[in-house]
């Protein structure tokens, strides 16, 4: 497993990235499941540099590593900031014209729909949120 | 990310090549948001654009605002991969693509 613990900035993204790209780069994973999980950290990564702190800043914590019979790859996001479970809230109504529509939301509801399970815990005063994609489709 | 605008009279083709992410995003705004006076169709083109996340997504939405209120807006050129991305958020169903 690899683990990373940064400033929760949208600047650490990149290192956050490079992180999860060194993991994907011993599987065979695909380019579309690529872009998918890169896309869920940058959502999930963003939120927590965005909010979690806001207006102070702290430090969240990254892990990646695959599920033991090597098949999927769990992403484990960790922060202090203030507790918030962003699985919660009520998806966005997509239907809506574009006037009515919401500004956000779009991200976590993309987040759902393009891993195979996300899952959140508070525990000693920490958010958990923990995605997994299955490599092979 | 970068962007190759092309203005032909009232019609602007902006090819975008590369990420529309939480970083590139703001440039695209900026961009969107100083050139489209007097502009009445607006084409995106898509067929180098590797990655869009949240943040490129509300941007389309806004451009696609504007453009509502003065001509007409679309995309071409997007692959499975993004066309899935806009699928999910319903934005495939606000935006133009063809």
């Amino acid at each position: 497993m690899r683990e990373l613990t940064i400033a929760a900035t949208i600047d650490a993204l990149d290192a956050v990235n490079e992180l999860v790209e060194a993991q994907l780069d011993e599987t065979d994973c695909s380019m579309r499941a690529r872009m998918q999980i890169g896309l869920a950290v940058e959502e999930i990564f963003v939120n927590i540099a965005s909010y979690a702190y806001a207006p102070e800043t702290g430090e969240a914590t990254v892990q990646v590593g695959l599920t033991p019979d090597g098949s999927a790859v769990c992403i484990t996001f960790i922060d202090q900031g203030v507790p918030y479970d962003p699985l919660a809230k009520e998806d966005p109504d997509v239907s809506l014209p574009l006037e009515k529509r919401p500004v956000g939301g779009l991200g976590i509801l993309l987040v759902k729909n393009i891993m195979d399970d996300v899952r959140y815990e508070h525990t000693d005063g920490k958010n958990i949120l923990t995605i997994v994609k299955k490599l092979a489709p | 990310m970068t962007l190759h605008p092309k203005k032909e009279g009232t019609k602007m083709t902006i090819e975008v090549e590369g990420r529309i992410d939480t970083k590139t995003a703001p440039e695209l705004d900026a961009f969107i948001k100083n050139s489209l006076d007097g502009i009445e169709l607006l084409v995106f083109d898509f067929a180098e654009t590797v990655y869009i996340s949240s943040a490129g997504l509300r941007i389309l939405l806004i451009a696609e605002k504007i453009m509502s209120k003065q001509g007409q807006m679309k995309l071409i050129h997007v692959s499975k991969d993004l066309m899935e991305i806009f699928d999910i958020t319903g934005t495939s169903t606000i935006l133009t693509i063809q």
